[in-house]
């Protein structure tokens, strides 16, 4: 029904939104929507533990850890993501030996999407390093003196004092980033990933149609960052303590 | 405060410095007596590649310009008393600013068309040109939220007084609010900049040659794996220097605004 309908557009109209009527090309954009969802999501929980791991590393007493701790977020922050994944892929990837597939086929041991994941991740924890750093940074004093006086060790007040404060007043920065995260997965794209831009280039070079398949993947990656700024807002009331902020 | 911030610094040079001698030394040693070593090759190669770069800094720096002065009418745009303009102001901004920068750049590479008739004149637009406008708009948006966010934060007050001076709201806008916006704008901005110069390699991927294509003709020249690390890490590190002198400037100009609370 529908499809008919869209035949008809691209026959009668020229406007060939081959997704919506040619069952192949739409299971190949569905199956780069997923893969796109599932790098975003695999990335931000990623992203997120690296960045706790980071910030919890950082203040420990010894210099030498803070020191490594802030070369790599400065490293990171300062150098362009794809060429981090270039690095990442190529680099890297081609020092690795060769492992097997089962069928005695010698394939990558970190395949293409490993990589993208590895290296969004990391570039997105090193902003959240930061992110969490300015949170904790912005716990009064007086909290964690109160805590130290309940006779808390270091870690219990990073965990149970401080860090359920500074999660919320950094919440902002982060969701920030992490929306930025899902629109860095594009860039795997380069290492011919099969997220959504890189289904959508496949679709557009067999069936000509860059324009209808150019709003299509704009229109997905709105939809989709929409959806994480719904979630991101959301929790953020959810999680809202009273006495901070507005009311 | 200083002496943190420069530890930091040398910290992140020396990570970078450290990486690349250390991948020198590894494919040194790897390396056969009669090839070259890639400190050498990355002598030879290395100017190529550098030009290339600072191709990526003048499209980052034209597209800022242009993303700059298209911003600023869209943030005032934003807060425009006629409310179709403020609307659309606000929809454009939101579309741009939340679209992923290389699906915009894809956008304005395939749909602008690679030359204009205006009569009989052809203006050309080569994909650089068009890579300069792609990048210009998720920047136009960026800026356009900058703007909109530093006039809101000037106190009401000087709407008022402006108001009892019957300044009427163009000239208020442009001799009293923008003017105290530039200080606050200026770190959010400069740290865009930096973002741009980090995102220009994308322009790769849609085929404009900059630094990332010399890089990857370099290593398809010199077909040898072991120089795709120091050659990666050398690209990297000449993005570091550049980018992360701006962050710390941006870092010490946000210290120095910075209210005591």
């Amino acid at each position: 029904m529908t499809a008919e309908f869209f035949r008809w557009l691209a026959d009668a109209h020229g406007i060939n939104l081959s997704v919506l009527h040619d069952p192949v090309d739409g299971m190949a954009m569905l199956a780069g929507i997923w893969m796109t969802t599932w790098l975003s999501v695999v990335c931000i929980v990623l992203s997120v533990v690296i960045g706790l791991v980071g910030v919890w590393l950082r203040g420990l007493p010894s210099r030498l850890i803070r020191l490594l701790v802030d070369g790599y977020v400065e490293f990171f922050r300062n150098t362009p993501p794809l060429v981090q994944l270039y690095f990442f892929f190529f680099a890297i990837g081609g020092l690795l030996p060769l492992g097997d597939d089962g069928a005695g086929n010698a394939v990558p041991l970190i395949s293409n999407t490993g990589w993208a994941i590895i290296s969004f991740s990391l570039f997105a924890a090193a902003f959240n390093v930061e992110i969490f750093r300015s949170g904790i940074e912005a716990v009064p004093q007086s909290t964690v003196e109160a805590a130290e006086s309940l006779g808390m060790n270091r870690n219990q007040i990073l965990f149970q004092v401080v860090m359920p404060l500074a999660l919320r007043i950094a919440w902002p920065a982060l969701g920030n980033n992490l929306v930025n995260l899902v629109k860095t997965t594009t860039l795997a794209y380069a290492i011919a990933v099969p997220e959504a831009l890189y289904v959508a280039a496949g679709i557009w070079s067999e069936q000509f149609n860059v324009r209808e398949m150019m709003n299509v993947v704009l229109l997905i990656y709105l939809v989709l960052i929409a959806l994480l700024v719904w979630i991101i807002s959301r929790w953020e009331r959810a999680m809202r303590l009273p006495g901070f902020g507005q009311g | 405060m200083q002496s943190g911030l420069s530890r930091i610094s040398l910290a992140g040079v020396l990570f970078g410095v450290m990486a690349l001698l250390l991948t020198l030394a590894h494919s040194a040693l790897a390396s056969a007596s009669t090839e070259s070593s890639a400190f050498e090759e990355l002598v030879r190669w290395g100017p190529l590649i550098f030009k290339g770069f600072l191709f990526n800094l003048l499209v980052a720096t034209l597209a800022m310009a242009l993303g700059t002065l298209a911003g600023a009418f869209l943030g005032i745009g934003q807060l425009s008393p006629a409310r179709p303009v403020a609307l659309g102001c606000d929809w454009t901004t939101q579309f741009f600013r939340n679209a992923p920068w290389l699906v915009v750049l894809f956008y304005c590479i395939f749909l602008i068309p690679y030359e204009v008739h205006l009569g009989s004149v052809t203006i050309p637009f080569p994909a650089w040109m068009k890579a300069v406008i792609g990048l210009a708009l998720p920047v136009m948006a960026n800026v356009s939220e900058i703007v909109r966010g530093a006039v809101v934060s000037i106190p009401t007050g000087q709407w008022e007084s402006a108001a009892s001076l019957c300044f009427n709201r163009r000239q208020t806008l442009w001799r009293i609010i923008l003017p105290q916006c530039i200080k606050r704008m200026l770190p959010p901005w400069m740290n865009l900049y930096a973002i741009l110069t980090t995102a220009s390699p994308l322009i790769s991927i849609v085929g404009v040659q900059d630094g990332m294509t010399q890089t990857r003709a370099a290593l398809t020249a010199t077909n040898r794996p072991d120089l795709m690390l120091p050659f990666y890490l050398y690209l990297l590190l000449l993005f570091f220097l550049y980018c992360y002198p701006i962050a710390r400037a941006t870092r010490a100009l946000e210290a120095r605004f910075a209210v005591k609370g």
